[in-house]
This record gives structure tokens, C-alpha cells and sequence, in this order.
């Protein structure tokens, strides 16, 4: 079963996850998405009447932790990462998102 | 749904809290003044031609000690990035564990407002990118949150209307964006990370509200309920309590919405009715003018008192949830429910009624004492020890209220017990001493910790009714002040005043002033 995935699809999903791709990338991403969402709609097509849905293996455990607090990070350790930080005042520091 | 642009885009703060919003009830006619339409119509005209339609959704912090899914502390105020962790970093690999205390918090304020409480709910991840928010996606609940339905009664204006409540979910919070104030802020934005996965709950309610005014007193009172149970401080400046509106407007009489502009970045309580009514004149400008009102997210700028459009990406709002892999269903069987109901105090609304009913206060100072429940707790222990009720009223709402107003202290910080203030309002009672007297006494009390008896043995205090001493000071007094007993037998009843002060003087403030009273006016009139 083929699934239409356009490459305008393709192009959405990844302004969405803020990627660029090349022409080639597109095309082979179309084909690997297409191929996810046919294996779907073959699990889809299986009769699930009267099942109700999952939406986590585990479900009813309670799986809760007290309110107690615990060590948080080093600064360091922080900002070890960080592509761009003021380590003085510690804060990450990212290109201005805002307008204006 | 909290968006990367809430409340945090613009730091600036106000300085303003629970000033009450109906204390600045500017009514749309005001507002149309000032803005001036070009259209021939009156403005009577208009607000009768359109009708407005507000809902909210309001975002609360719950007070845990630790964020929703990792032990990192909440407190407000710490340096930069210093209450963070793996978890709430999105670092790879680490994994959210619920706060079991922020689960009861979120059923407690459900079950105060009257919603149900859903046996399962699902935590769902919400995609979208922003710095503020590390993994890319907030942890929310999205088709089956924690609770549904619910109400709350309203009045604006003297008429009282049902608020319907759609829903309440958890989340966890964003990081903060601090866009201003660094000498590259022209280029950069700096990032902390410290609110990033504290407890919320979101709570939407149905689009309800007909006015401005409506919406203020919705706010004030969901505000009240959630701090009155303990589960949110209410306090907006620092973020902890956040409120957008869906404001839109209709010809009156149709039936179908108008296009909906969500108005966000409203941190105090004095601006939201501000803000609403200015998007609200706003919608009916374009109307009026023939064009049409985009929806759009638009941001409350209180220095300007507008708000303007933040032009968004499309498809921004394409946050393609899902459920979160990494968190079971949130499972709540009636046992838990029933615990959870089992803490909740007496609500303000029942408590005022029973302030008024059992202590025969007017309503007005029933919603004061009733602003919080150590405030109300604080009152009722000094009404029961003093045996009056309203003596005590006056007390807590004016010299202590004013006290720690003044001081900018909590109530549970007042080193004044109240056992130790009935003790003052007995001796008032009993004409002990004056109130006047009272009054230099409670401020003796107030951070020594000495009781009222102590302080008014201890500093000859005591009220003179002794009749002989006090006829003495009155006939001293009229003979220096031969001048005024003559003009008062001429008939100038105004300088009797006088001639009680003096008196009063005279007693160092002790006298009797019902006493002194009789005295001086038997004499003067011999």
C-alpha cells in the first residue's frame, strides 16, 4: 500500500523541527516517511474493536516520587555543554528570538 | 497552552498586587472616549451593538519544594541556573519521574472548583522550539487532562452569572527568556533555566465572560480559591500566577463567535481588566472601520497600555502532540480523591457567609478578613478570645493589616499572637483603657511580645475615671481657658471640642473621654 507523501509534506515537517535539507535529503526522506506510515496503516488495518487504546505499556503503575529535593547541578557542569554562555552570570546565551 | 511567548517575553515587572481589579474599573464608556471613533455613532450605540466574549486560561504554579518531574528546589530568587538537573535540562537519556505532591495539588484545586477528577489521564508531549524550553517539547496534557468541567459563580455589576471551566491539566514550566537589559541584547538572548519544569496547572475555562469587569472577578476569584487551599501564592510579579485572555467580539445578538485574538504577558492583577477592554474597543475600531479582526496572539504592554500583534511563523501553531513515552497514564482511583478532599479547608466564599452569619460582620469586612485563610484564622482566634467579634474585626483589619502592610510582612510572620491582641480588645471593652490609648499599646505589643495587661500596668496606662481627679483637670482647664467657657455659654458650641482636648491633655490622655464628657458639659452648663 502506498501512502501520498509529497515532498511540500516533507518540507513542513522539517521547518517544524527547524531543519534544512538538500534536494537529495527531501527525496530520501519522502521515501523513508512514506515507508513509516505504510507499516502503520498495515497495523491499522488490524481489527481493534472493543480494544480500548493504549497509550503506555506500563499503564497503572503509580510511579510517583516524594516532594523532596535533591542536588541540583554545578554550574559548571551547567554550562559545560552550552554552544555560548556568560559562565559569569550564568546564563546560556542564544542569537535575540524576539522582534523588535 | 502555554506557548514559548507567555509571560515571559518582556521582563518587565509591575509593581502591583491584589490591589483588587475592580478598584480600577475604568468602564468602556472611558475607554471610547479616549480612543475616538470616527464612526458618527455614540458610544452608548456601540456597546449596545456589540457584544464581547472573554475567556481565560490561567496558568498557577503549584507549591512544591521540587519541580514536577525531578528533585531540582523551586524556590524563587536563586542565581541563575543554579536549580537545574539532567531532567529539567533535556539532557539525553534522562528520564521525568511525577511529583506525587504536585498530583495533589492539581486534585485539590479541581475538586475546590468543581471539576471531575479523571480516573486516567495522559501526559503528552508538545513539540515546538524555543531556547526557553530544552527538549524541544513541553511536558502537558492535551486529549484526556487531569480534570473536566466545573464553575464558578461570578458578580460583576450586580449581576451574578455561571462561569463554566472546560478543563484543568498539569505541565511543567519553561525556562526564562531574559531578552533586555544586556549590553548584546540587540543579538542575544540569555536563558534560565530555573523555572524550567516547575509544577502548573492550566486552567481554561469556557468563553463565558461578557465583559472586562466579568473576567477580573473571575480571575480575582479563582485567584482567592487557589491560595485559600494552599496550592498557589498568587503571586503574579514573580510569575507564579499567569493569566491570558481569548478576547473577541460579536454584533449583538448572533449567535456565532467572533474571530478570537488571545491576549497575553498580563503579570498583574491591575492590568488585565485594562488589557481586555482595550483588545475588547480594539476589535470593535476594526469592525467599525470595516475590516477584520485577525486571529493572532497580540502582547499586553502595560507601559503604552496597549496591546500589539506578535507576529508569528506559520504553522507555529502545529505542535503535533503525542502521548509522552516516558510517563505512565496518570492513574487517580477514588481513594486518593477522597484523602486529598479530606485536607480541604473551609473555601472564602463559604467562610465569608459564615463570618457574616456567626460573627454578625458586614459583608465588607467579612471579604477582608477572609483575603486568606491565616488572615481569617488569625481574626477568628481573636473574635472567640475577645468575645467580640467586631471590636476584633476592627482591630485586624485596620491597626494590623496597616502594620504589616507597612512593613511588607506575611501574617504568619507577626510575632503578635492573637490571644495577645484579645487581650487588648478586653481591656478596651472593659474601659480600661481608651482606644486611643489602645492604639500606642498595640504598637508596644506588636514586636515585644509583652501582653496588653503587662504594658498598661507597666506604663500607668490605665484609664482615669476617677470622678474627683477628673473634675479637678476640668475646672483647671476652664479656668485657663476662660475665653472659650464664655464663647461655648454665648452659644458656640464648637469650642467644646476644644475644651475636651484640653481636658484629655490635662489626663495625659487618660481620662474617660465619656467621663471627662459628662463632667466638662455638667460644669459648663452650671
Amino acid at each position: 500500500m502506498s501512502t501520498a507523501l509529497t515532498i511540500a509534506d516533507v518540507e513542513r515537517i522539517a521547518a517544524l523541527a527547524q531543519l534544512e535539507l538538500t534536494g537529495e535529503e527531501k527525496q530520501l526522506f519522502m521515501r523513508q516517511l512514506a515507508d513509516i506510515l505504510a507499516y502503520a496503516e498495515q497495523v491499522q488495518a488490524i481489527d481493534t474493536t472493543g480494544v480500548p487504546a493504549t497509550a503506555h505499556v506500563h499503564a497503572g503503575q503509580r510511579t510517583e516520587r516524594e516532594d523532596e529535593p535533591r542536588p541540583s547541578l554545578p554550574l559548571n557542569a551547567t554550562l559545560a555543554n552550552a554552544p555560548d554562555a556568560d559562565r559569569d552570570a550564568g546564563l546560556f546565551r542564544v542569537p535575540r528570538v524576539i522582534g523588535g | 497552552m502555554y506557548t514559548a511567548a507567555a509571560g515571559w517575553c518582556l521582563p518587565r515587572l509591575n509593581n502591583s498586587i491584589a490591589a483588587g481589579a475592580s478598584a480600577e474599573c475604568d468602564n468602556y464608556t472611558a475607554i471610547h472616549v479616549r480612543f475616538g471613533f470616527r464612526t458618527p455613532q455614540s458610544e452608548a450605540q456601540l456597546i449596545v451593538k456589540y457584544e464581547p466574549v472573554i475567556g481565560l486560561e490561567i496558568h498557577a504554579q503549584l507549591r512544591t519544594r521540587t519541580k514536577i518531574f525531578c528533585g531540582c528546589s523551586t524556590a524563587f530568587g536563586a542565581p541563575p541556573n543554579s536549580q537545574v538537573c539532567p531532567t529539567c535540562l533535556g539532557l539525553p537519556g534522562a528520564l521525568p519521574v511525577l511529583n506525587r505532591q504536585a498530583v495533589d495539588f492539581a486534585i485539590k484545586a479541581a475538586l475546590a472548583l468543581g471539576c471531575a477528577v479523571q480516573p486516567e489521564s495522559i501526559f503528552a508531549r508538545k513539540n515546538y522550539f524555543y531556547p526557553d524550553l530544552p527538549k524541544g517539547y513541553q511536558i502537558s496534557q492535551y486529549e484526556k487532562p487531569l480534570a473536566l468541567g466545573g464553575a464558578v459563580e461570578v458578580t460583576a455589576a450586580g449581576k451574578t452569572t455561571q462561569i463554566g471551566l472546560t478543563r484543568i491539566h498539569m505541565e511543567e514550566d519553561a525556562g526564562k527568556s531574559l531578552h533586555e537589559g544586556f549590553f548584546d541584547s540587540d543579538r542575544n538572548t540569555y536563558v534560565d533555566y530555573n523555572r524550567s519544569g516547575v509544577p502548573l496547572i492550566e486552567i481554561v475555562s469556557e468563553p463565558d465572560m461578557r465583559s472586562a469587569a466579568e473576567a477580573a472577578e473571575f480571575f480575582t476569584h479563582l485567584r482567592e480559591v487557589l491560595v485559600s487551599i494552599g496550592v498557589n501564592d498568587g503571586n503574579m510579579e514573580e510569575g507564579s500566577l499567569r493569566c491570558d485572555a481569548n478576547v473577541s467580539v460579536r454584533p449583538a445578538g448572533q449567535a456565532k463567535f467572533g474571530t478570537k485574538a488571545e491576549v497575553k504577558n498580563v503579570n498583574s492583577f491591575r492590568y488585565l481588566q485594562k488589557a481586555i477592554e482595550y483588545e475588547i474597543t480594539r476589535q470593535i475600531e476594526v469592525l467599525e472601520e470595516g475590516g477584520r479582526v485577525m486571529q493572532e496572539t497580540r502582547l499586553w504592554d502595560s507601559s503604552t497600555g496597549r496591546t500589539h500583534s506578535m507576529r508569528s511563523k506559520e504553522e507555529a501553531h502545529d505542535y503535533r502532540y503525542f502521548p509522552e513515552p516516558d510517563l505512565p497514564p496518570l492513574v487517580v482511583d477514588t481513594a486518593r480523591i477522597e484523602a486529598v478532599r479530606a485536607t480541604m479547608p473551609e473555601l472564602p466564599e463559604a467562610r465569608r457567609r459564615r463570618f457574616v452569619a456567626a460573627y454578625a460582620l458586614p459583608e465588607y469586612d467579612a471579604g477582608v478578613l477572609t483575603q486568606s485563610s491565616e488572615l481569617a484564622d488569625y481574626y477568628e482566634q481573636v473574635a472567640r478570645d475577645s468575645g467580640n467579634p467586631k471590636a476584633a474585626s476592627n482591630w485586624v483589619m485596620g491597626e494590623l493589616l496597616r502594620t504589616i502592610n507597612d512593613r511588607g510582612m506575611n501574617i504568619a510572620d507577626v510575632p503578635l499572637t492573637p490571644a495577645a491582641l484579645a487581650g487588648l480588645v478586653a481591656l478596651v471593652d472593659k474601659g480600661t483603657i481608651s482606644s486611643s490609648i489602645a492604639k500606642d499599646v498595640f504598637g508596644k505589643m506588636f514586636d515585644s511580645g509583652r501582653s496588653a495587661d503587662d504594658i498598661v500596668a507597666a506604663d500607668g496606662l490605665a484609664q482615669n475615671s476617677d470622678e474627683a481627679a477628673l473634675l479637678a483637670i476640668v475646672h483647671d482647664v476652664m479656668g485657663k481657658n476662660a475665653d472659650a467657657v464664655t464663647q461655648y455659654r454665648a452659644g458656640k458650641n464648637q469650642t467644646f471640642g476644644f475644651l475636651v482636648g484640653q481636658v484629655m491633655k490635662g489626663s495625659g490622655g487618660k481620662a474617660n473621654p465619656k467621663l471627662a464628657n459628662e463632667l466638662l458639659k455638667r460644669e459648663l452648663n452650671r
